[in-house]
């Protein structure tokens, strides 16, 4: 991390004469970054290039090298990102069989994979086929009875404790950054936060690898917000091979923007809705280049994807669907029933998911991670291998819940009475009374409902990697098959109703359960993430319809409407919350009357606010000053009687200079003068050389006066990035006002707790 | 001097990465050329149909002859029920490539193999090997909070003894035990405090 040579200070005269410090200009883990000053290095370098690309041919082409270097880091992070995801995809697929059988031809091929080209599937079966073995088969050679099903039960256990253990082993070991799912901390990263090794090499390697681990152990969790993390792990990578991204934090936090979306797009192959994800959700600042690259590294990790084709069909989710009926005006009404729906899930999840991780972090419980896994584990697997719809992994049971019925399938969802006399084909959209397979259907989804919903709220937060898209979704889509068929059904018993009457004739197209589905997984998303735009972009591009959007944006409406009655933070700004994190939301509005004294630092009853002067304090005293404060900087004034403002100084930086000047300058003792003018002050004969430290004084700090209303400094925090702000009255210092003082009191005038603010 | 070997890591990272992006190229391309005959087949699915029960085809053709009346063979009904029970069937081309799934699983597993190989050296093999070479006397902790039972306990007193030496062995240790302390101190807020990630 060592930047030798660099300017800095922002709005400093450049002072060519003076010898730079090393390390000067980086930041201390779990603290909070310079937005100005990271602007103003960076303009500062561009203007740099750019003057000198006029001296050389050999400057011009290094000038339009940074200029190009942005575009190959996104072209970069896209292809990575894709490659991992098709990686991962491939490798889930593969696994999440393992549990059930194994493929004797070709150990590496998935269930379907390995039935590809056999010739013996039949049309009732036509998931069975000679080279595909379950492992009852394999073992005790019965594929049918009891001692098959119970070792077949055994065996898929036995599978899933084998992976959840070796996953979150190996998370403990090697990466404890890589647990949960990410995106609570990449929010608070790309706000300014400094999190070291949260994006590190290690922790892209043990996400990824563990990340196929959990999903194909059957847990309840899925996979999008952690391709997510892995993502920017990527863009944090490639930033650091090139110095116009390594040196700058604010400028690495674009290309993380950039590499949230790419994450986002190859997880739902969603490139536009991946964009305004970032932009909605992840991203702080959010300047329009960033929005142009964000969506060529989104559509080059879709591309990539695609390339590798892990899904055998050139398609890039397991569920898109390709259907065009129409939807009536009269499906409103339980659509926005699903919203409603949504939006309650979505309150009940939070609170009862915080509540947990709440009593994960303070009692007993967080001290066993490992077996907390396990048992969870074991629950899940023991209580989903029963019902067929919660033994399949989440993406398919979403895949098929989607899917629409038509002649061809299979399923116990499409078990409708055909009526053979019918003298017209079979259509698509069945208007027939269910059969038995659809009863039996309806009460096991209700069971697999219930179980999704319990349990998702103890596997989110745990030390392995997960996500909350996938379970949030298979929810959602359960809960509008269910009310969907409820309406097809009630349609075709009740069709002289006036409602129906116009709506449905007999033989004609009717209700679609599977849009029923669709419109449900929105709602809970939404519910539960509070997403709106990416959220309606995401499904229409996962469905492909343009047709839907009216349906998806009533659910998601709805949802978030009943949703923010109950409390107005996503599931991620509460996991922010819970932490502590200095997170100051731009979605927050803070409407109360106070001002700038009722918040600022010293109160009425503290020690006075510790200063440096400008030239009359010795190298020993300030070093006695940092001892015994703690605090990230101190203002720098006149002189202690008329306490006029010059600037301010960061602590870490007092600390490397004093270090510095004490190794490389002569004569620097602790007696010496230190001084933040430009000459230094008249001293008696024999003092000892004084120490200039003009260069790590921040010449043109914030400040406010002191009936400055709190709105508007809040606002000033928000939009600038400010890490602190002084407080003046005519002129004099007062106090000053730190991002932790503003985030306590905004949790305060909330009736939340402000001792909960942890970092600064 | 760090700047020449921070230029040379960066060129290092530079042409590995180049290396990467080539072979993940080449991969697609080798995904694509060497198309194996039974890696591309045409599905046609029927539907019962009069006293015909319901039939699976699959037939490795290319896409242009993707359709019922190439791939239902022998047809099991004559003349003009042919074109009634052709409008039922639903054909679809599907593609893969059974080398990229078998060089992918393949890598993967490697990997993870290697992950769990090293992450039993360190817990298990190296503690009981550092015995063995300094004896018990020099596993004094140097943390009062972390036990035995942490992986890297002793990463502190390695660490530094190390920096008195200087040759490229020891760096790659010194580097290596710089990462036992980093991963220490995220798994101590993490899993211990439980100040980060809940």
């Amino acid at each position: 991390m060592v930047s030798a040579g660099a300017m800095s200070g922002s709005g400093n005269l450049m002072d060519f004469l003076d010898e730079p410090f090393p390390d000067v200009g980086t930041y201390e883990d779990f603290h909070t970054i310079d937005w100005l000053r990271e602007k103003s290095r960076d303009t500062d370098r561009h203007r740099k290039i750019t003057s000198k690309s006029k001296e050389s041919l050999w400057e011009f082409i290094k000038s339009l090298l940074d200029a190009w270097s942005g575009w190959v880091v996104m072209l970069l992070i896209g292809l990575l990102a894709g490659t991992l995801a098709g990686v991962i995809d491939l490798a889930v697929d593969w696994m999440t069989d393992l549990k059930e059988g194994v493929c004797l031809s070709a150990f590496w091929y998935s269930h379907e994979q390995c039935c590809w080209t056999s010739n013996e599937t039949t049309f009732e079966d036509r998931d069975k086929c000679p080279l595909w073995q379950k492992w009852s088969e394999l073992l005790v050679n019965q594929s049918e009875g009891a001692s098959a099903y119970i070792l077949n039960y055994l065996m898929y256990i036995l599978w899933a404790l084998l992976f959840a253990f070796l996953a979150v082993s190996l998370v403990r070991v090697f990466a404890p950054y890589a647990c949960g799912s990410g995106i609570p901390e990449i929010k608070t990263i790309l706000s300014g936060f400094i999190i070291r090794g949260y994006l590190g090499k290690w922790t892209l390697l043990i996400k990824t690898v563990t990340l196929v681990l959990v999903v194909s152990s059957g847990l309840s969790l899925g996979k999008e917000g952690p391709l997510v993390h892995v993502a920017c792990c990527c863009g944090n990578f490639f930033s650091s091979l090139f110095s116009k991204y390594s040196k700058n934090e604010g400028k690495r936090r674009e290309v993380l923007s950039a590499a949230a979306a790419a994450g986002v797009s190859v997880a739902f192959g969603a490139p536009i809705g991946g964009v305004l994800f970032s932009l909605e959700e992840v991203s702080y600042y959010f300047p329009l280049k960033t929005l142009w690259r964000s969506f060529f590294a989104a559509l080059v990790a879709a591309f990539t994807l695609r390339s590798i084709n892990p899904f055998g069909n050139s398609r890039l989710v397991l569920f898109y669907v390709e259907y065009h009926t129409p939807w009536y005006m009269a499906e409103l009404f339980p659509f926005i029933l699903l919203g409603v729906f949504g939006g309650l899930w979505g309150t009940l999840f939070i609170r009862c998911n915080i509540a947990w991780c709440r009593r994960r972090k303070t009692t007993r419980l967080g001290k066993y991670p490992v077996l907390e896994v396990i048992a969870v584990t074991a629950i899940t697997a023991i209580i989903a291998y029963p019902n067929p719809y919660t033994r399949q992994s989440t993406s398919e049971l979403i895949s098929e819940l989607f899917n629409d019925c038509g002649a061809l399938e299979s399923s116990q969802l499409c078990d409708y009475i055909n009526d053979p006399n019918m003298t017209r084909p079979v259509d698509d959209i069945p208007d027939r009374p269910a059969g038995v397979g659809v009863y039996t259907a309806m009460w096991q989804l209700a069971l697999a409902l219930i179980f999704k919903i319990v349990v998702t709220i103890f596997t989110f937060g745990m030390k392995i990697p997960s996500g909350l898209f996938i379970p949030s979704m298979a929810v959602g889509a359960m809960a509008g098959r269910m009310v969907g068929i409820g309406v097809e059904q009630l349609a075709y018993h009740h069709h002289d109703w006036i409602i129906f009457r116009n709506w449905c004739r007999p033989g004609a197209d009717c209700v679609t359960p599977g849009l029923y589905a669709m419109v449900g997984a929105a709602a809970c998303l939404g519910g539960v993430t509070r997403m709106t735009v990416s959220l309606v972009v995401i499904m229409f591009e996962l469905t492909g319809g343009l047709e839907y959007i009216v349906p998806l944006m009533a659910a998601a409406v709805t949802s978030k409407w009943v949703a923010d009655a109950f409390g107005k933070e996503g599931i991620y700004e509460a996991h922010i919350h819970l932490n502590g994190y200095p997170f100051l939301d731009v979605k927050d509005e803070f409407t109360h009357r106070t001002l700038a004294t009722d918040v600022m630092r010293p109160r009425r009853g503290e020690p006075p606010l510790s200063v440096l002067t400008q030239d009359s304090m010795t190298v020993e005293d300030v070093e006695t000053l940092i001892k015994e404060t703690d605090y990230n900087g101190f203002p720098v004034v006149v002189s202690r009687d008329s306490e006029r403002l010059i600037g301010f100084a960061q602590r870490r930086e007092l600390i490397l200079a004093i270090k510095n000047a004490r190794q490389r300058q002569e004569g620097i003792v602790s007696n010496s003068i230190m001084y933040f003018t430009e000459e230094p002050p008249e001293l008696p004969a024999n003092s000892p050389h004084p120490l200039k430290l003009r260069r790590i004084l921040n010449l043109s700090p914030f400040t406010v006066t002191d009936h400055t209303p709190m709105e508007t400094v809040v606002d000033i925090f928000r939009k600038l990035g400010l890490r602190q702000c002084l407080v003046t009255r005519s002129g004099r210092l007062l106090g000053i006002i730190t991002k932790k003082d503003v985030l306590r009191h905004m949790a305060q005038m909330a009736n939340q707790d402000p001792e909960s603010i942890m970092f600064n | 001097m760090a700047t020449l070997w921070g230029g040379l890591l960066r060129l290092g990272s530079l042409l590995s990465l180049s290396c990467l992006a080539l072979s993940v190229l080449l991969l697609v391309q080798l995904s694509d050329a060497a198309k194996n005959f039974e890696d591309v087949r045409c599905k046609c699915i029927c539907p019962p149909y009069k006293e015909n029960s319901g039939h699976i085809y699959n037939k490795n053709i290319s896409q242009k002859d993707c359709d019922c009346l190439h791939v239902v063979d022998p047809m099991p009904v004559r003349g003009p029920d042919v074109e009634a029970y052709c409008l039922r069937c639903e054909c679809k081309y599907e593609e893969r490539s059974s080398v990229t799934i078998k060089v992918t699983i393949i890598i993967y597993l490697s990997i993870l193999g290697l992950l769990l190989l090293y992450m039993v050296y360190l817990t298990l093999v190296e503690p009981i090997l550092k015995r063995r070479l300094f004896g018990h006397s020099q596993l004094i902790q140097s943390d009062d909070d972390v036990g035995d039972q942490q992986p890297f306990a002793n990463a502190h007193d390695v660490l530094a003894r190390s920096r008195s030496r200087a040759n490229v062995l020891n760096k790659v240790e010194y580097a290596q035990q710089r990462w036992k302390l980093q991963v220490q101190e995220q798994r101590k807020s993490v899993f211990d405090r439980h100040v980060v990630l809940s």
